[in-house]
């Protein structure tokens, strides 16, 4: 039986389990990011509540960096670009394109996490520790927890750019599309983040 | 439970899907055991998964029993000292935290999976491999909250956990610890599970089976799955953040570095009081289709009923702060909840309105479960009048952390969820078993229970209100309590020898109960339609569907059953890997616990390792599949 028939016989399978129509993955997928939004939600609420409620320093004006993080934020954008294209190579079952994109958007993620982990180290020498005061405690379990759905982004990503060597993923367009909405969900994220978190904080500042 | 399915393998040449199962086969051969308890560690099988549910929730109801047992011979008298007063902490908290988290919310889950897949029409839910996983990562969660008596630190600072009692300061010692990490998991397999009936709601619904022909209790496992999605996360996060405090110093509810204690209960109310809902919504689901049958009647306005309970969980996230009336929040926010709580009143008075309009005029036949389902609506409306006395926040700072408000929750989730819940077991007691239970040892068993019930709890009002706290120690002698004490207490145990009878009753059935047949309730939905107990596949021929009550429809009508069409049926795989990651997740909150210990972050990581070799196994293994043909099954149906 070749590619095209399985195929044909996958896309019957589904479409006989699902009265909607709409794969169950990609159900599953979106109501788990309405989950996942109220756990950012809970997370970027705290930082809100405890802003301005630190008793002892490093306060956030003193160290967070508008440019740094912009650039990053850029990377993170630009990945989110790349996990669309990616998704269109894979519906087009074009495999070398599919597996160029993954391996793009994975390696943006990753330079993220890299200046993820630059911001921490910075932060961490200037005194922002987890003990230290709110905006520590805050700041680390929220961007902390980000960090970690990035990084479970990029391992998820990577899995399927070693995966196309082994397995046919022009198959499993329904399952990277899936991957594709929670990295968007990540990114989307991020952007609440750098918002409320970065830019807000030095407005009327002029930093 | 089918016996003699024909399998014909993971990797079969004449299905096309089957091939990448074989070439990514190398993960060693799926468990094929179609008996036996490796079959049960590994089905995939709603059925089995939701027996498994159940069984479970039972152990841990008469767990959680014997702790509320304890807890009132310590408070038959004054000054008693049956346990020790530490002792007594800590069996309070477990007996609240047993009783929702471990009996309550999986006997309810029991349900989900037992009947969604069977009342939709479909063969199993939408990811059989991710409802197992649920199942082992509760099992999880409830072995981690339970371990910590056998160290003598069980959770010990009330099911709500106020901050900062959790705190390491004034909560030393691993309690707290294993509360956060207990709950944790168990969030983990709510959510999981709830994604799953979530989709399998929306997407495996037979041909036919509109959202406005679903059953009134898929409606509401629906609509409760919403809440969980929604409210665990708050909780998760709060818990995390205890963590965090507790296991790395940081200062979320320290109040020394500016923390604010009143968040953690924002955040748990959040939770906590859509919570309540989880928990009374599958009760409501399980009425509705006791009560049509049993007065042979269609439920009367099932659209209202529908919205009511979809309002219902819409407004109750709006009405966290009535458990905070004595904070000091100010005017306007005790003023705002005080009207959204009066508001949520109206949709439950709605349906308790439409159930007695389901009853009224129809010819009643008072079986076990209807006994049940009538006992729910008298005595869950005694826990609503209780409940919207504290929507009045003058009253409620009077009747706050007094037993008035144990009476009030007691009469919710006992009178109203757990009454309701056994009856929805006597009532599916034929379908899972095909057999019967005895109708007069039944109706002896739910007499005692609604007796002890109510002499045990109506006395907590007037204790309640004559100032008795919750959570206390013991009490003096001269506080005019003892009498109402004494009575609990006695009552508390009529009520244990009621669900002991009714547990009995169940055993007896079981081994020799009348053989049921399909339908020996002359019942209205589609898992009656089907053989009792359903074999593996439920449904040979998916039916179409085209009324509300479609069975009940086709059984007057005349409606020809649908006719097998002799495909063999693909059925899920089972898999070793749902077993993988719960022990993984087990292991990685046991490690975290013991962090502090010599080697507890090596056994943190050696956790994680198995959860992400157990994910990734699973993601290799895919669905799988074998297949089966009814036509070949003995006792083949249609």
């Amino acid at each position: 039986m070749g590619h095209a028939a399985i195929a044909e016989h996958d896309q019957h399978h589904h479409v006989e389990h699902s009265y909607t129509g709409i794969p169950n993955k990609k159900v599953l997928m979106w109501a788990f990011l309405a989950s996942d939004c109220m756990f950012f939600g809970t997370l970027i609420s705290t930082y809100i509540i405890y802003h301005g409620k630190s008793l002892v320093g490093p306060y956030p004006v003193e160290v967070l960096s508008i440019p740094v993080t912009t650039a990053s934020s850029f990377v993170l954008l630009m990945s989110s670009l790349f996990m669309a294209l990616a998704v269109a190579a894979v519906n087009r079952k074009d495999i070398g394109q599919t597996r160029l994109w993954i391996f793009a958007t994975a390696f943006f993620g990753l330079i993220f996490l890299g200046f993820q982990s630059f911001e921490f180290t910075e932060f961490f020498h200037r005194g922002v520790t987890l003990q230290k005061n709110l905006f520590g405690s805050t700041f680390y379990t929220m961007t902390g927890t980000h960090g970690l759905h990035v990084a479970i982004g990029v391992l998820w990503l990577f899995s399927w750019f070693v995966y196309s060597y082994f397995g046919d993923i022009s198959d499993k367009a329904v399952d990277i599309e899936s991957t594709g909405l929670y990295w968007h969900f990540v990114d989307i994220v991020w952007i609440v983040i750098f918002t409320v978190i970065y830019l807000v904080e030095f407005v009327g500042i002029g930093g | 439970m089918a016996t003699s399915a024909d399998v014909i393998g993971v990797a079969s040449p004449a299905h096309g899907h089957s091939d990448t199962d074989r070439e990514l086969g190398v993960l060693g051969p799926r468990p094929v055991a179609k008996t036996g308890l490796w079959s049960w560690l590994t089905t995939v099988d709603h059925k089995r998964i939701g027996i498994l549910y159940g069984l479970s929730a039972l152990f841990f109801l008469v767990v959680g029993g014997v702790e509320a047992l304890l807890v009132r011979l310590q408070l038959a008298a004054p000054n008693l000292s049956v346990l020790p007063a530490d002792i007594y902490n800590q069996m309070f908290t477990m007996h609240a935290t047993t009783m929702i988290f471990l009996a309550i919310m999986p006997l309810s889950s029991a349900f989900f999976n037992y009947l969604v897949p069977l009342m939709i029409g479909a063969r199993d839910v939408a990811f059989p491999r991710l409802n197992a996983f649920s199942l082992w990562v509760f099992w999880a969660g409830a072995a981690l909250l339970n371990v910590s008596w056998l160290t003598g630190s069980a959770p010990n600072a009330s099911w709500v956990g106020y901050a900062n009692i959790t705190s390491k300061q004034f909560n030393p010692g691993l309690s707290a610890d294993y509360w956060v990490m207990g709950l944790l998991v168990l969030g983990v397999a709510s959510v999981a599970a709830s994604l799953n009936f979530f989709v399998t709601i929306i997407n495996m619904r037979a041909p036919g089976m509109t959202l406005m022909r679903l059953p009134v209790f898929v409606w509401m496992t629906f609509i409760t799955n919403i809440l969980i999605l929604l409210a665990f996360p708050p909780i998760t996060i709060a818990l995390i953040q205890l963590m965090m405090d507790r296991m790395f110093g940081a200062n979320f509810f320290n109040v020394a570095a500016g923390g604010l204690v009143i968040l953690w209960q924002h955040w748990f109310w959040i939770f906590g009081h859509p919570e309540v809902y989880i928990l009374i919504l599958p009760a409501m689901g399980v009425v509705s289709e006791i009560l049509p049958t049993f007065s042979r009647k269609p439920l009367f306005g099932y659209p209202l009923i529908v919205f009511s309970g979809a309002f219902i969980g819409f407004m109750g996230f709006a009405v966290w702060s009535h458990h905070m009336f004595t904070t000091g929040m100010g005017v306007i926010a005790t003023l705002a909840f005080s009207i959204t709580t009066s508001i949520i009143a109206v949709p439950t008075g709605v349906k308790i309105f439409n159930w007695i309009g389901t009853m009224w005029g129809g010819h009643i036949r008072f079986a076990t479960p209807m006994l049940y389902a009538t006992g729910f609506i008298a005595m869950f409306t005694i826990g609503g009048f209780s409940g919207v006395m504290h929507s009045a926040a003058a009253a409620d700072a009077q009747q706050h952390d007094t037993y008035f408000v144990v009476a009030h929750f007691h009469y919710v989730l006992i009178g109203g969820t757990l009454m309701a819940l056994l009856g929805g077991l006597a009532y599916w007691f034929p379908k899972i078993t095909g057999r019967m239970m005895n109708e007069a040892f039944g109706k002896v068993a739910f007499w005692t229970i609604m007796i002890g019930f109510n002499v045990t709890f109506f006395p907590m009002h007037i204790l309640g209100l004559n100032g008795m706290p919750r959570r206390i120690y013991t009490y003096s002698g001269d506080m005019g309590w003892n009498f109402w004490n004494l009575v609990c207490t006695i009552g508390a145990f009529v009520l244990a020898f009621g669900l002991l009878f009714f547990f009995i009753n169940m055993a007896m059935g079981l081994k020799k109960g009348a053989i049921a047949g399909d339908d020996p309730w002359d019942a209205r939905t589609l898992e009656w339609s089907i053989p009792s107990p359903p074999p593996e596949y439920n449904f040979a021929a998916i039916p179409t569907v085209t009324h509300l009550d479609d069975f009940w429809h086709s059984k007057i009508t005349g409606k020809p059953k649908p006719q097998y069409d002799g495909h063999p049926i693909h059925m899920p795989a089972a898999s070793y890997y749902p077993m993988v990651v719960g022990i993984g997740m087990f292991v990685w909150a046991m490690g975290m616990i013991y962090k502090d210990a010599p080697g507890g972050f090596l056994i943190a990581g050696a956790g994680m390792l198995a959860l992400i070799f157990g994910v990734y196994g699973w993601a290799l293994e895919g669905p799988g599949g074998y297949h089966v043909d009814p036509s070949k099954e003995s006792g083949a149906h249609n």
